[in-house]
């Protein structure tokens, strides 16, 4: 009821927005589009390690932000691109960076898996939950250890020419980009889980771990699997955002904090869910930050993303598309 | 025989003592050292200018001023263990309790509020200026029940989740209040808490002209020449006043209901206990304290700055709980002293002993955060009952049988719950 409401408000403040100045609402909402995209990737992390271990790795944005310095690494000392490099170069080098990235984040992921969460394995949910906020502190200070407190940021590799452009509404490559990698990355997420035999292994050990191994499932291969998915994702998120934005050692508390919302809303667990969630909260965000008329602006966006997750978790714990569970009750 | 008899005759001499202590009533042998400790705490500001300066390691002893933060930080961490420890709610957002309490004082206690010219007990301040000025004792208190209605008003929609969600959303309040008073400084034009350069200055505690003259009372700390040793005093006094609480309410009818849900919410409910009530009311408890700790912070540094309140706070917050010992206020006093003392210098001092007497160059208190992370870890992983775990555990533990019961009653502190637990 307070629901049908708010959603019932939030329409109809976009459409007064979207007569008063259409031009700016479709650029805003292509921006959403793009980065509830990146978002989609970092909350189909936390929604796979919650489906399998009901654990919010509080470490995965920290592992993202990690994965991101990483690229930045990669692309500007070691590959040395710049915008001047030809375009199969760039194309080259961008492939051969994300190839790495995702290696190194399937490998950190994993390796704060064995270390920290798998010795907690019959210990009680917030024990594990505690660990993984110290977690998400080490992996934070590693960055900083390493890349120190400057953000880092990519020349324009992209072209910034437009896709399209209709009217004053400007769609450009480098927004596409994301897009575009984000497409292929989820279908073959999506198959891994559904077709093949680790991705059946996944889904049993998440309904039932006992009756997993009874059958044959070797339970800690099949976690050690997902933390290794989720971290690869985080690596892919990492390159893009680089490339979209700029990133520093603590982007990632806030970036995952917003990411695990988006995972909430769309029903933690379910993997299309993470990607719905993704994408509305990567609008909600747009909208808030370039709509003119009564748009809290950007100093409100986390205020609007964590009171939107306390409301999510309050009313409809389950999500968008997720089944009840024991905590929703 | 001969070992024994040899063995007998070295210990004669203790024995005596050992005996006598014995033969003292149990109440004063169990208050002695309680005591003892209270008295070298008080006396500090007496003889800190005599400790050495050169101490290896930690090189020196904080000073009072220092003392001021820790001792309320100590304080913070009691509160927060009555929500995480007793009762068992993990509470990733105490910080904003304690922004909350700090964000009280800067309204009540300060010149914010130009507008109106409201004066009622305030020391050491003209009575011509604007703003609202009252004494902070009383301020201390409005912020101890201001924060506990926000702990109730946040409690009371999501206590009803269970054990993470409940992490989270109290992690979300603790995201939004701080954003909230560091955007709300013209909110339709009215400025109410000044945005990111926060409200400064707050007025300081004391004791007015009267008592000024009767018993010598400084009429103002601010003013006054032993600013920090009065300051230091008065947050003893809070946190002995935080622990004494604790310790009654823990043998309470409601502490005991904070442990049964603890332990077994479900058993808990069966038995009557009325879980909302209890949790919302170690909720109110636990934020009492951490706006009270808030208000005498904010009117110490005679400010409050939205920077102060992040979530790394939180953490470390409930790093000094776990270290200590969940549950365990003893442990929870020791660990927090030590985690807030090498917060406030103690990272600092060792750091750079480590750069002097070594041949690394760390900046050690830049990774403070990561090696809180790498304790929270460590305890987890090796200690979950922390330093000094609570008594009752621990007879638990001795009476009890092998290792497996001894980790399943560790673990009942966090919580008594399937970990896989699905419909």
């Amino acid at each position: 009821m307070l629901g049908g409401v708010f959603v019932a408000l939030l329409v109809a403040w976009l459409i007064v927005n979207l007569v008063k100045t259409p031009s700016d609402f479709f650029t805003v909402m292509l921006i959403g589009i793009t980065t509830g995209s990146v978002y989609a990737l970092i909350a189909l992390g936390y929604t796979l390690v919650y489906g399998i271990l009901q654990l919010i790795n509080f470490a995965h944005g920290d592992v993202f932000a990690l994965c991101g310095l990483f690229a930045s690494t990669i692309v500007l000392s070691l590959l040395g691109l710049n915008e001047n490099t030809s375009a199969i170069g760039i194309a080259g080098g961008l492939l051969l960076t994300l190839l790495i990235v995702v290696v190194f984040g399937l490998l950190v992921n994993t390796s704060i898996e064995f270390i920290a969460y798998r010795r907690l394995r019959n210990a009680p949910r917030l024990a594990v939950l505690i660990t993984a906020v110290g977690m998400s502190f080490i992996v934070q200070n590693i960055s900083l250890a390493v890349f120190d407190v400057n953000f880092r940021s990519l020349p324009p590799l992209i072209s910034e020419s437009n896709v399209f452009k209709i009217g004053t509404v400007t769609y450009q490559w480098n927004q596409l980009f994301a897009v575009l990698v984000t497409i292929p990355v989820l279908l073959l997420l999506s198959w891994l889980v559904k077709s093949t035999k680790q991705g059946k292994g996944m889904r049993a050990v998440s309904q039932d771990p006992d009756a997993a191994a009874i059958m044959g499932v070797n339970v800690n291969r099949t976690i050690s699997f997902t933390f290794a998915l989720a971290g690869g994702l985080a690596g892919v998120a990492g390159l893009l955002y680089l490339i979209e934005f700029n990133i520093r050692y603590d982007t990632g508390f806030e970036l995952g904090l917003i990411a695990f919302t988006a995972a909430v809303l769309g029903g933690i667990g379910n993997l299309t869910g993470a990607v719905l969630g993704a994408l509305i909260i990567g609008l909600i965000q747009a909208f808030n930050e370039g709509l003119g008329w009564l748009a809290p602006g950007s100093d409100w966006t986390r205020s609007i993303v964590f009171g939107l997750l306390i409301a999510i978790l309050v009313f409809r714990p389950e999500g968008l598309l997720g089944e009840r569970t024991p905590e929703g009750a | 025989m001969r070992e024994r008899l040899r063995g007998v005759s070295k210990l004669e001499p203790l024995d005596g003592v050992f005996a006598a202590w014995r033969r003292l009533p149990h109440g004063f042998r169990a208050a002695l050292p309680v005591i003892v400790v209270i008295a070298l705490a008080a006396t500090y500001p007496y003889y800190v200018s005599s400790l050495p300066t050169d101490v290896p390691v930690i090189l020196a002893f904080p000073d009072v001023g220092a003392c001021v933060t820790i001792i309320i930080f100590v304080m913070m961490a009691v509160g927060l263990n009555i929500v995480v420890g007793y009762a068992g709610l993990l509470d990733l957002g105490y910080v904003a309790f304690y922004a909350i309490g700090a964000y009280t004082a800067g309204w009540l206690a300060s010149g914010q509020f130009q507008q109106v010219r409201v004066h009622f007990g305030s020391v050491g301040i003209s009575k011509e200026q604007n703003g609202i000025h009252i004494s902070i004792w009383l301020v201390l208190l409005c912020a101890g029940i201001l924060t506990a209605v926000g702990g109730i008003i946040i409690g009371l929609p999501t206590l009803r989740l269970r054990g993470d969600y409940l992490a989270i959303v109290t992690l979300g309040f603790g995201e939004i209040i701080p954003q909230f008073v560091r955007n709300a400084d013209s909110i339709k034009g009215f400025d109410l808490t000044h945005g990111t350069f926060g409200i400064s200055p707050i007025d300081s505690p004391g004791f007015g002209d009267h008592l000024n003259k009767a018993l010598g009372l400084p009429v103002s700390y601010q003013s006054s020449f032993d600013r920090e040793r009065f300051f230091f005093w008065t947050a003893l006094a809070l946190l002995l006043l935080a622990v004494f609480c604790s310790l009654r309410l823990r043998e309470s009818r409601l502490g005991r209901a904070w442990i049964a849900i603890r332990e077994d919410e479900t058993a808990a409910g069966a038995m009557g206990i009325p879980l909302m009530r209890t949790k919302t009311w170690a909720y109110a408890i636990g934020a009492f304290f951490g706006g009270m700790a808030g208000a005498y912070i904010a009117s110490f540094n005679s400010g409050a700055f939205p920077s102060q309140f992040q979530f790394n706070i939180s953490v470390f917050l409930l790093c000094m709980v776990i270290l200590g010992g969940m549950g365990s206020l003893w442990g929870v006093v020791v660990g927090g002293t030590i985690l807030a003392w090498l917060n406030v210098e103690g990272l600092a001092n060792i750091g750079s002993w480590v750069n002097a007497h070594t041949p690394l160059n760390v900046e050690v208190a830049k990774y403070q955060f990561g090696i809180y992370g790498i304790i929270i870890v460590l305890m987890m992983l090796f200690r979950p009952v922390g330093l000094i775990p609570e008594r009752r555990r621990k007879r638990e533990i001795e009476e009890g049988a092998g290792a497996s019961e001894r980790d399943k009653s560790v673990y009942a502190i966090l919580e008594a719950e399937d970990p896989r637990e699905k419909d």
